[in-house]
């Protein structure tokens, strides 16, 4: 019964929320702008509580508590690289936050170097070494090297470079179309989410 | 005198049409399909089916892995994804573990894993199990490919994994069968990165209709073993899976807002050349 | 030292990752796998610092009364009202992501509505757009203008009911010229990527510390 109430105001809530968003399509308005608020600062709680017991309480206080030793006390450095991330937000030592800074960029860098070349580029060009006996196969490889001489911008696109760059042009428009046919049902499907909750939840007549 | 007069209000009117009668017709559009209950059948791709087939071939007591990387934003196109894959995973008694690499969606796995893991009468730690998030994306799935418990020692109640029966062998992607990415924005690109270019991790693409042309270059290059893209996708999987839901419930709408854009496109650009012709006719 | 330190420990930490991956067994492995493990702390940790800034603006112009501040007032209680569900849930259930916790609840009929709504507003506007923006101008916009209805015309099923030529061209757009065009974006802007990786290990990058 009680769990029943619950939903019904939920439901209820839900929908005032989704008409104040929708409300912005006629023009701007203080439901929109309440419901906007409220959205953020729902969102900003979220990532506190994400970083609490998704991170600190996990990888920090549990991992030290019951840890021991060597195990245990190492937990310390990470937990300090957070402490001096933390120094951003105090303007006079803002500056100490670098060093947490530089070791996540350093790993992200590293990470990057080996994922971009290993797990992108390499496979990527080798799926791309196909035999030229279907035309399909040709006409992906020229698509391939004339969008990449397309994107080139360090050499003026003239003679036989300026010609590979107009077929690239091709491709590239040929692609964003797909893309925006895709998009087109990406955009719907949120809107279907909003009507399928609005009819079958709201008013169950679906 | 009278009749270009005539075209020429017509043509201004379709250059000032109100784009709130736009909007109108667009949610007239969706609703009406939705309202009447259409139904319109969808012919399987070839993306989809090895997608279906992949999960059909892990043995009875297989471990699948699902990434979480989408928030509400996206959820109408890859909620009924994940419900119908997971409808799957559990019809043919595969176990599941619960993971995500964007904090926010992490909820809307939660209620998938376990309003249908209810459905099928799934224990919680022995057929399932919710590791939860943690925050460096790269850095995780590098992590857990060498070994899972340095970055989750305890699932997201914390509980220690070993507690659980379901995870006592599993130690890193070594004893899982797949990992399957829900993700709205460019998280597959590092499972793909660092999960299977790195650990050979078998990788299915679950992604929004806006992100799907993305990895079809993957596909082709046999770095994922499916994809799924948009509604669309979900619609397909729903019909392998003989489930229907949200995805195939939403095709007939889908089809007729695709003509009713494709309308508007055809009359803006009868606009342009109209407009056009009578700009060159004034100049002459 | 306020910038050598930093690039000293980039320098590092980068060189370490790079190198065990190529011997990820051994003890350049555990070293990597630590500060992986790490990475995840202190990344999830420089959340707090965006969320600060946020609720720091927003209480000041409660305090002074800024124009606006009512509204200010309702951002500081729905993060507060997270907070106190997810505490409730934690206490309850013993997590705030249990499925009966509070915090799920808001999140269900507060969170989803207010997110998903905000973004299906964008089908009005692409529909819009469409109307207004997508001409055929020129060769190029022209191509983009086929292959677009082209693609929506296959990936429907009223397409196929149409003619069932058009799944296949959209199939043959999408497995042939697109993959072709986004491989080439794609290889470019991992070159690029890979690039500037390399530039932040070695010390040339240093916008990141200024």
């Amino acid at each position: 019964m009680a769990a029943n109430l619950a939903n019904t105001i939920g439901v209820w809530m839900a929908v005032f929320f989704t008409l104040a968003i929708l409300s912005f399509l006629y023009k701007d308005n203080p439901f929109y702008k309440l419901a906007e608020y409220v959205y953020v600062g729902l969102s900003a709680g979220y990532w506190l509580i994400y970083v609490m017991f998704f991170d600190v309480k996990p990888m920090i206080v549990d991992k030290f508590l019951q840890e021991q030793g060597f195990e245990r006390y190492i937990i310390i450095f990470p937990a300090f690289l957070g402490a001096l991330m933390l120094c951003r937000m105090i303007p006079r030592i803002a500056y100490v936050s670098r060093v947490a800074i530089a070791f996540t960029m350093g790993i992200s860098a590293g990470l990057g170097v080996t994922g971009a070349i290993h797990g992108m580029i390499l496979p990527q060009v080798k799926a791309t070494m196909l035999p030229l006996n279907d035309i399909n196969n040709v006409i992906m490889l020229v698509g391939v090297i004339s969008t990449v001489v397309y994107f080139y911008f360090s050499r003026e696109h003239k003679g036989a470079f300026g010609v590979a760059a107009k077929v690239g042009i091709i491709f590239v428009m040929i692609s964003f179309g797909a893309a925006f046919g895709y998009t087109v049902m990406a955009r719907i499907s949120l809107l279907i989410g909003r009507a399928y909750f609005l009819f079958h939840d709201w008013l169950g007549i679906i | 005198m009278s009749a270009p007069a005539a075209r020429k209000t017509w043509l201004e009117r379709l250059n000032h049409i109100d784009r709130r009668l736009i909007f109108v017709i667009v949610f007239v559009v969706v609703s009406i399909p939705m309202l009447l209950k259409l139904t319109s059948p969808v012919k399987v791709s070839h993306e989809v089916q090895i997608a279906y087939d992949f999960i059909q071939s892990i043995p009875a007591g297989g471990v699948v892995m699902f990434s979480v990387d989408y928030d509400p934003t996206s959820a109408p196109e890859l909620q009924p994804m994940i419900l119908a894959i997971l409808h799957h995973c559990f019809s043919r008694n595969l176990r599941v573990i619960l993971t995500g690499q964007l904090a926010v969606g992490m909820p809307l796995g939660i209620e998938a894993l376990e309003s249908t893991a209810a459905q099928f009468g799934k224990k919680y730690g022995v057929d399932y199990v919710n590791i939860g998030y943690r925050p460096g994306n790269q850095a995780v799935i590098v992590a857990m490919g060498r070994r899972l418990r340095d970055m989750f020692a305890t699932d997201y109640r914390g509980t220690p994994l070993d507690q659980l029966p379901m995870m006592k062998n599993i130690r890193n992607y070594d004893q899982i069968a797949g990992v399957v990415d829900l993700a709205h924005g460019g998280t597959p690109e590092l499972w793909i990165q660092f999960g299977q270019a790195r650990y050979g991790v078998k990788l299915i693409v679950c992604t929004t209709a806006v992100g799907a042309p993305d990895y079809y270059n993957y596909l082709q290059a046999k770095q994922i073993v499916g994809l799924l893209g948009g509604m669309r996708g979900a619609a397909e999987y729903e019909t392998l899976v003989k489930a229907p839901g949200l995805g195939l419930l939403a095709m007939p709408a889908q089809s007729w807002v695709h003509l009713a854009i494709i309308g508007l496109i055809l009359l803006g650009n009868l606009t342009f050349f109209l407009n056009r012709r009578a700009k060159n006719a004034e100049n002459a | 030292m306020k910038q050598r330190i930093p690039i000293a420990i980039s320098f590092i930490t980068g060189i370490i990752i790079i190198v065990a991956f190529y011997f990820p067994n051994g003890p350049l492995g555990d070293i990597e796998q630590r500060t992986l493990v790490w990475f995840a702390v202190v990344a999830g940790i420089s959340m707090v610092v965006g969320v600060e800034s946020l609720l720091r603006v927003n209480l000041m112009k409660v305090a002074r009364r800024r124009p606006g501040w009512g509204f200010s007032l309702i951002l500081l209680a729905s993060c507060i009202l997270t907070l106190v569900t997810a505490t409730i849930g934690q206490i309850k259930y013993g997590s705030p992501f249990h499925v009966d916790s509070p915090f799920m609840y808001v999140f269900s009929y507060m969170v989803v509505p207010l997110q998903a709504t905000m973004f299906a507003v964008l089908a009005f506007f692409i529909a819009s757009a469409a109307y207004r923006a997508f001409r055929a101008r020129n060769l190029a916009a022209t191509l983009l203008l086929l292959s677009a209805v082209l693609v929506m015309l296959g990936r429907v099923p009223i397409g196929e009911t149409i003619w069932k030529g058009f799944p296949q061209i959209s199939d043959w757009i999408m497995n042939v010229p697109q993959i072709g065009a986004k491989r080439g974006i794609m290889i470019g802007a991992y070159l690029g990527a890979a690039a500037t990786s390399i530039r932040i290990i070695l010390g040339i990058e240093r916008s990141y510390i200024s």
